[in-house]
């Protein structure tokens, strides 16, 4: 999990900073001392981080070695921190000695462009092992591919058959030598026209680099570009949602009434809880759903989905929130990505999952500290409502909703985690009592 | 004559086939093609033993053999059940609901002809 250099470590290494980029620099110390107006002592104890500096003297040595002060006082980008310490710590078995995971700073310093270029790699990677993972879950689940293998196996068992009664019954009748030959045929044909579809069924997915294929995966991807909050819509409510609709690339006509559906869901929702009163109060209790719950007049599943639906980052910090939605049989029907915790494009998730309890208990909002198998802890808020109109004698339509927030690594947790998976298919937890087959 | 097979099977030229050999072999072969009518079927011609595909149109073959099972009438029919090769959690299933042997799909001829000997105690 990515991990920043803590603030006390950053001011610590200043000094460090200062010295790398004045080697970097070719200059003598007493040089530096010289144009910043300080003794060649007093810089050297700067150096070794022994005296703390800020102030005019940081940026007369910034001035001096021409560079951004914050260069020398917060040392590299937060986020290019976390790519390389991610990247240092991915487990890959090192070419030559391990990374000098104490000196990333220094080398931060002094190599700011090879520190670019590992970051970047670092994000390619887990770009790629993302794909490889929606490969991975698209061979295990796709109904295309499953309903395409079980039409070969049968042509070829029928094909398999019929050949070995023609080469093993050489005084076969006449009538059914033909009726058999006929049959091979039929059968060849029909292989080959599934051998095509399925190649064309490929080449469809080859063509595409974002995997996306279903209306759903569609609606999804459409969703993840617009960051799952629409100003047009908490601006305009259901008016606008055919606006944005419009505005949305790669939907066919499926895709585009699923949209409908849920970017009306969207604009209720924003209604019920308008934006601007509903972020201060989440900002307030630091986006946590159990302290909003009254703002919702006590409909938890619209606090949660309301949380998924604002704009991350800002000047409020709003977290990166993922979310989940499932209906009564556990069919997956909405999620919204956070990185480390894998959905399933098809099939079920983690029976372990409170999404799948909560149905069990409708009503009933769960709450649960998640760990996946690489150690990504998620706090998961879940529970199942009804949707739509009820009534007496009427059969409710249930849907479950999971709301999910990363956990700081070093959150301390008042009991342990509860130990579950992305879904049997892609979960190495072989002995899960839970575990599908 | 061995016996009375009935085949349910949907995938006419797989049932041809199977029917052929079977005959060869001394069967007495009959053919049903729909799962959501094939219970009545079964119970229509009381066969000696019972070949089921797993996939079916109308009703899964495993969801027949379960009823099968829990039907005084057919709890002892022998069933020889037809899987796809790959489909280890059909496989499975099938023998935890009572199935007497599998076949997965593509087998031989040989493989059907003993199997189906064996499942019915016929020499």
């Amino acid at each position: 999990m990515a991990r920043s250099t803590p603030p006390s470590r950053r001011h610590a290494l200043t000094g460090s900073r200062i010295r790398e980029r004045r080697l970097a620099l070719g200059m003598k110390q007493g040089d530096l001392a010289e144009r910043v107006g300080v003794s060649a002592s007093y810089l050297n104890l700067i150096e070794h981080n022994k005296r703390r500096i800020g102030g005019k003297l940081l940026l007369d040595l910034a001035r001096a070695m021409e560079v951004e002060p914050a260069r020398l006082s917060d040392g590299m980008d937060a986020s290019l921190s976390d790519m390389v310490h991610a990247a240092a710590g991915a487990g890959l078995p090192a070419l030559g000695p391990p990374a000098e995971l104490d000196r990333i700073e220094e080398f931060a310093g002094r190599f700011p462009g090879w520190i670019g270029i590992i970051a970047a790699q670092q994000k390619r990677i887990a770009d790629l092992e993302a794909a490889v993972e929606g490969l991975r879950d698209r061979l295990a689940h796709d109904p295309v591919l499953a309903g395409a293998m079980h039409e070969m196996l049968s042509t070829v068992a029928a094909i398999r058959s019929t050949s070995d009664i023609l080469v093993r019954e050489p005084d076969l009748e006449a009538v059914w030598r033909g009726r058999f030959h006929r049959n091979l045929h039929e059968e060849a044909e029909r292989l080959s026209d599934n051998a095509t579809a399925l190649l064309r069924h490929f080449e469809r997915q080859g063509a595409r680099t974002d995997l996306v294929s279903t209306p759903q995966e569609r609606v999804e991807a459409a969703f993840d570009a617009a960051g799952h909050h629409f100003p047009a819509i908490e601006a305009g409510g259901v008016a606008s949602v055919a606006e944005v609709i419009e505005g949305m690339e790669g939907l066919d006509a499926g895709a585009a009434r699923l949209a409908r559906d849920r970017l009306t869901r969207y604009a209720e929702d924003a209604a019920r809880l308008p934006l601007g009163p509903f972020l201060a109060a989440a900002a307030a209790v630091d986006f946590n759903p159990e302290a909003l719950i009254g703002m919702g007049g006590g409909d938890v599943a619209l606090v949660l989905r309301r949380l998924a639906s604002l704009p991350e980052g800002g000047a409020e910090g709003v977290p990166g929130f993922g979310l989940a939605i499932c209906d009564a049989a556990g069919a997956l029907i909405f999620r919204r990505r956070i990185p480390a915790f894998s959905v399933p494009r098809y099939g079920a998730g983690c029976a372990l999952w409170p999404l799948y309890g909560a149905l069990a208990r409708p009503m009933v909002p769960d709450l649960a500290v998640l760990e996946q198998p690489d150690g990504a802890r998620f706090r998961a808020w879940a529970v199942a409502a009804p949707v739509g109109a009820t009534g007496f004698g009427a059969q409710p339509v249930m849907q479950a909703v999971m709301l999910l927030r990363a956990v700081p690594e070093d959150e301390a947790l008042a009991q342990g985690p509860r130990p579950v998976g992305p879904g049997c298919e892609m979960c190495p937890r072989e002995e899960c009592a839970a575990r599908r087959g | 004559m061995k016996g009375r097979v009935l085949l349910v099977e949907d995938e006419v030229n797989i049932f041809e086939a199977i029917s052929f050999i079977l005959s060869r072999d001394g069967w007495e072969v009959h053919g049903h093609g729909n799962g959501a009518t094939a219970l009545a079927e079964i119970a229509r011609q009381a066969p000696d033993v019972l070949v089921l595909d797993v996939m079916l149109p109308g009703r899964s073959g495993l969801d027949i053999l379960r009823d099968l099972r829990r039907d005084a009438a057919t709890a002892d029919l022998p069933v020889l059940m037809l899987t796809a090769k790959g489909q280890t959690k059909d496989r499975d299933l099938a023998l935890a609901l009572g199935a007497n042997a599998y076949l997965t799909k593509p087998f031989s001829n040989a493989e059907m002809v003993a199997t189906l000997r064996d499942v019915a105690g016929a020499s």
